[in-house]
């Protein structure tokens, strides 16, 4: 938006020297070799430079500073980590980057209720090692060990795991916020259902344009008691798909079950050494944890079914070494493709699982129309998709005919009812992409909620939504209800 | 009014708005007893009662607000799928009425919460209808999914207080073929619980953990499903012995048992039932102040949730009060039997109360959902 009409430069000086005054002068950066590390997120296609960067020590500081930005009228962006893959954490020119990553303390650990509280800061692998080995943290983003819990609030971040033990959403059951406002609040804590509208619900998954999460309480769950891993090899997607389908019919939910297809095969297998073998079309790599016993039948089950699907090569794990291997080669798929190709853009679309086999041909005939390279890797139970783009920044036009490219399988997923991001959300990145699942009125009604937090349109601003919206008035003066005026009710 | 289309449901409620008529909507009215408050006009959602879609291979569905609950669990089983949502249908053990448009807007669950969530847990994506005619939907019909915001969370459990909920998408699971229960009984409050929590802190992965009390003597169900779960069930009952609760059994048979577990979360003979929610280590706290004041309970002690009933009495608001104070930091809604408690609704911190109110100003600028049923006095 229009930057220039908001705060001068006089303005923004008076401004960053308020939030020295409430952080302390070494935690605000303005010089520009000092804000170079905050220019962009994981996704680095994208980058800007904010007026200040400023590292507030607590929630009570995080309050004045946001408190601070709104007087002054002047755009603010939360960052946690910065690996998020949509721009969420790009800084706003002009704007003020509020980032978390001082505040990592901590704060409870409360097996018995099978609670955690942290700060924002808190990396999501530590949540999992605080309440080791009788309980765990389920989601768990691939990028576990640096994501910001914070992070993961914001994007209701998903793993490997989340088919069976879903998202970040389903886990966190109290926050503590500060409104767009500067207002200091606390929604939810230990307890399940807080009264009232499920704003615990309507925060997580928003980008960051909401408020700030200055502290989370998170449900962990009991460790299970056995993990069984296998991997089976497939002559093609479609028979590695079908077996997917089966097992969920017969009532499985596996911890994970994971795909790849040939290529992501053949560039993983010489980095993991997993013992892979190269050429064969789909890798299912299927996790069954639990109950020992009940596991044990099940696994009995899937290696069935990989069976009977068409596999003639199913390898169970025989050790948690082995285990470890077959997820190395799962993993490595993404950093592999750096040797395979220069350059790459990852996708994030999700399609519902029965059009696997549709979505992948019409995914490998757009990759042959514009003549450019695409790996499958996905979480095949809830159908969501990473399709690799390669490309080669140095050919004239490659990088953008993979962009496009990149677009039209989201259009595919579209197509087929899917969406146009399991995890890595909006951000900047897919805005544009918006318009095209969700019509105009649902994009009013989504910026209803926005203007419910943020009238001023200061959080994140130019995020998410297509195209930059202003919050109207609340119509009319508040009109009392007849219902009110005759003592029968308040307010609602 | 009964809308037969949302394209009727859109036009209905403009008009409404536009007159400033308040409004609520019905589903299979299974829960009125919930709120003392009368509104002018009733919007009845029996007219939106088609199941859009069942994908029977993706394990979803999407499902008009009017459609019975029953039904709709009727013809998932068909394919040997549910929708993992198990609220009581009636309030008063009669037809079982209750919608899906009313389930979620009352966020209602039962035993199966323990495992698969509750109704904001298991609703993909919602199409609703505002009090200016805008009909809108978030979310999406695939089980995973980020894009916008989660308004299908905001509306469960709003009780109609935002505008309509028109249509539901949802995340099903496979209906268990085979289950078996594991009952335990005591007459030691305390030690029912620290049993409950035991069990709670194993990976068992049990479908159903409950705990009920009343008049001084108690028991603990734990459900299991799937091929093992006799098996695992048995073993349950050696664990639960080696914790003093000795003649444990196990039976297969075990619908009644937990149907009874669902009856218990409502009345209708104007008594009354409050929700509590707190932490769940306060779970033999609740069922200690239930006993000592003379009422029944149901309690989910592995979420924190439990359903405290009360007979009718001629101070059944006093006694609400009373258990409010004896569990305080506890949260308490009253459900059944709202007009014979002045407070039906625990007070939110001030400063969350102002942003439901904001979400409420933007979301029902007419103001004419459903006013006076909400929190917040509300
Ligand atoms: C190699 C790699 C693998 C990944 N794998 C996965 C994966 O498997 N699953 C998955 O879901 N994601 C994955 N991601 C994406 C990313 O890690 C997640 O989105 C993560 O949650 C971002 O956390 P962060 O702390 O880095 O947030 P940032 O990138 O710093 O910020 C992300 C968003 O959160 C907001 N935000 C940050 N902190 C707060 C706060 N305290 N309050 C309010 N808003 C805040 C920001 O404004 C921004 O909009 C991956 C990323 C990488 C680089």
């Amino acid at each position: 938006m229009d930057s220039g009409a908001r705060g001068s430069t006089r303005d923004l000086r008076t401004l960053v020297a308020r939030m020295r005054q409430i952080v302390g002068d070494g935690w605000v950066y303005t010089d520009a070799h000092e804000l170079r590390t905050y220019e962009s997120d994981g996704l680095l296609q994208y980058h800007a430079v904010p007026a200040a960067a400023v590292l507030p020590g607590s929630a009570q500081e995080t309050a004045a500073v946001v408190r601070a930005c709104a007087e002054a009228g002047v755009p603010w962006v939360a960052r946690g980590a910065g690996s998020g893959l949509s721009g969420g954490a790009l800084p706003v020119p002009d704007g003020v980057l509020i980032v978390m990553s001082r505040m990592k303390r901590i704060l409870d650990v409360d097996l018995e209720n099978q609670r955690v509280c942290v700060e924002p800061g808190v990396t999501n692998a530590s949540v999992s090692a605080a309440v080791a080995p009788g309980f765990f943290y389920p989601p768990d983003p691939s990028s576990q060990i640096v994501c910001s819990i914070g992070g993961n609030v914001a994007e209701n971040s998903g793993g490997a795991h989340c088919f069976k033990y879903g998202f970040t959403t389903n886990y966190v059951t109290g926050l503590e916020l500060v409104l767009p406002d500067g207002e200091l609040v606390q929604i939810g804590g230990k307890a399940l259902d807080p009264p009232g509208y499920d704003l615990l619900g309507a925060f997580v998954g928003s980008e960051g344009t909401l408020g700030v999460a200055t502290k989370v309480w998170l449900r962990i769950v009991p460790s299970p008691e056995t993990v069984r891993t296998l991997v089976a090899f497939f002559d093609s997607t479609r028979d590695a798909g079908q077996a997917v389908s089966e097992i969920v019919q017969a009532g499985i939910v596996p911890g994970a079950i994971e795909m790849m297809d040939q290529l992501a095969i053949e560039a993983a297998e010489p980095m993991a050494r997993a013992g892979f073998p190269v050429g064969r079309r789909a890798a299912l790599l299927v996790e069954l944890d639990g109950a020992a016993r009940e596991c044990e039948t099940r696994f009995e089950e899937v290696t069935a079914i990989c069976a009977r699907c068409g596999s003639d090569d199913v390898r169970v794990a025989r050790d948690s070494a082995e285990r470890d291997r077959f997820w190395k080669a799962r993993k490595a798929a993404f950093p592999a493709m750096g040797r395979i190709s220069p350059n790459y853009f990852v996708q994030d679309g999700v399609i519902p699982r029965t059009k696997l086999p549709e979505v992948l041909a019409r995914i490998e005939q757009l990759a042959g129309e514009y003549g450019l390279i695409v790996a499958n890797v996905f979480h095949a139970g809830d159908g969501n998709l990473h399709p690799l783009v390669c490309f080669d920044s140095m050919i004239d036009g490659q990088a953008q005919a993979a962009e496009e490219l990149s677009g039209k399988i989201l259009e595919a997923c579209l197509a087929v009812g899917g969406s146009i991001t399991g995890e890595h959300g909006v951000g900047v990145d897919k805005k544009k992409h918006m318009p095209k699942m969700f019509s105009e009125p649902d994009l009013d009604c989504f910026q209803r909620l926005r203007c419910a937090f943020d009238p001023q349109g200061l959080a994140n601003p130019t995020k998410v939504m297509p195209t930059p919206r202003l919050c109207g008035e609340v119509p009319g003066p508040y009109r009392q209800h007849p219902l009110e005026a005759a003592g029968l009710a308040e307010r609602f | 009014m009964r809308p037969g289309s949302i394209e009727e449901a859109s036009v209905a409620m403009r008009e409404l708005g536009a007159a400033g008529r308040a409004m609520r909507v019905r589903g299979g009215g299974t829960k009125r007893g919930w709120t003392s408050v009368a509104c002018e006009v009733e919007l009845e959602t029996s007219g939106l009662a088609e199941i859009v879609e069942h994908n029977e291979g993706d394990f979803t569905a999407v499902v008009q607000a009017g459609v019975r609950l029953a039904a709709a669990q009727a013809q998932f089983a068909r394919a040997g799928q549910m929708l993992a949502l198990d609220p009581p249908l009636s309030g008063d053990g009669g037809e079982p009425a209750a919608t899906i448009g009313g389930v979620v807007a009352t966020a209602d669950s039962g035993p199966l919460r323990h495992r698969y969530g509750g109704v904001r847990d298991l609703v993909l994506g919602v199409t609703v209808v505002l009090s200016d005619g805008t009909v809108a939907k978030a979310g999406g019909r695939v089980i995973k999914n980020v894009a916008g915001y989660d308004l299908g969370k905001l509306f469960a459990g709003s009780h109609g207080t935002l505008g309509l909920i028109a249509s539901v998408s949802l995340r099903l699971h496979p209906l268990p073929a085979t289950h078996a229960t594991v009952q335990a009984q005591g007459d030691d409050a305390a030690a029912l619980a620290g049993a409950a929590a035991r069990l709670a802190a194993l990976p068992l992965e049990a479908d159903c953990l409950d705990l009920s009390w009343a008049g001084g003597t108690g028991s603990l169900l734990m459900r299991y499903s799937g091929p093992t779960a006799a098996a695992r069930a048995g073993e349950t009952t050696v664990f639960l012995g080696e914790l003093g609760l000795a003649d444990a059994d196990v039976t297969e048979d075990d619908d009644a048992l937990w149907a009874t577990q669902r009856a218990a979360q409502r009345r209708d003979d104007g008594g009354v039932v409050v929700k509590v929610s707190a932490p769940p280590s306060q779970t033999g706290a609740v069922l200690a102040a239930v006993e000592a004041l003379g009422g029944q309970v149901v309690s989910r002690p592995a979420l924190g949730l439990a359903w405290v009933s009360l007979a009718p009495d001629d101070d059944l608001g006093e006694r609400v009060e009373r258990l409010r104070a004896a569990l305080a930091g506890a949260a308490l809604t009253v459900q059944d039997g709202a007009a014979h408690v002045a407070a039906r609704w625990p007070a939110p911190a001030p400063a969350a109360l102002q942003v439901m109110q904001r979400i409420k100003a933007r979301f029902d600028p007419a103001r004419i959902c459903a006013p006076g049923t909400f929190v917040g006095g509300s």
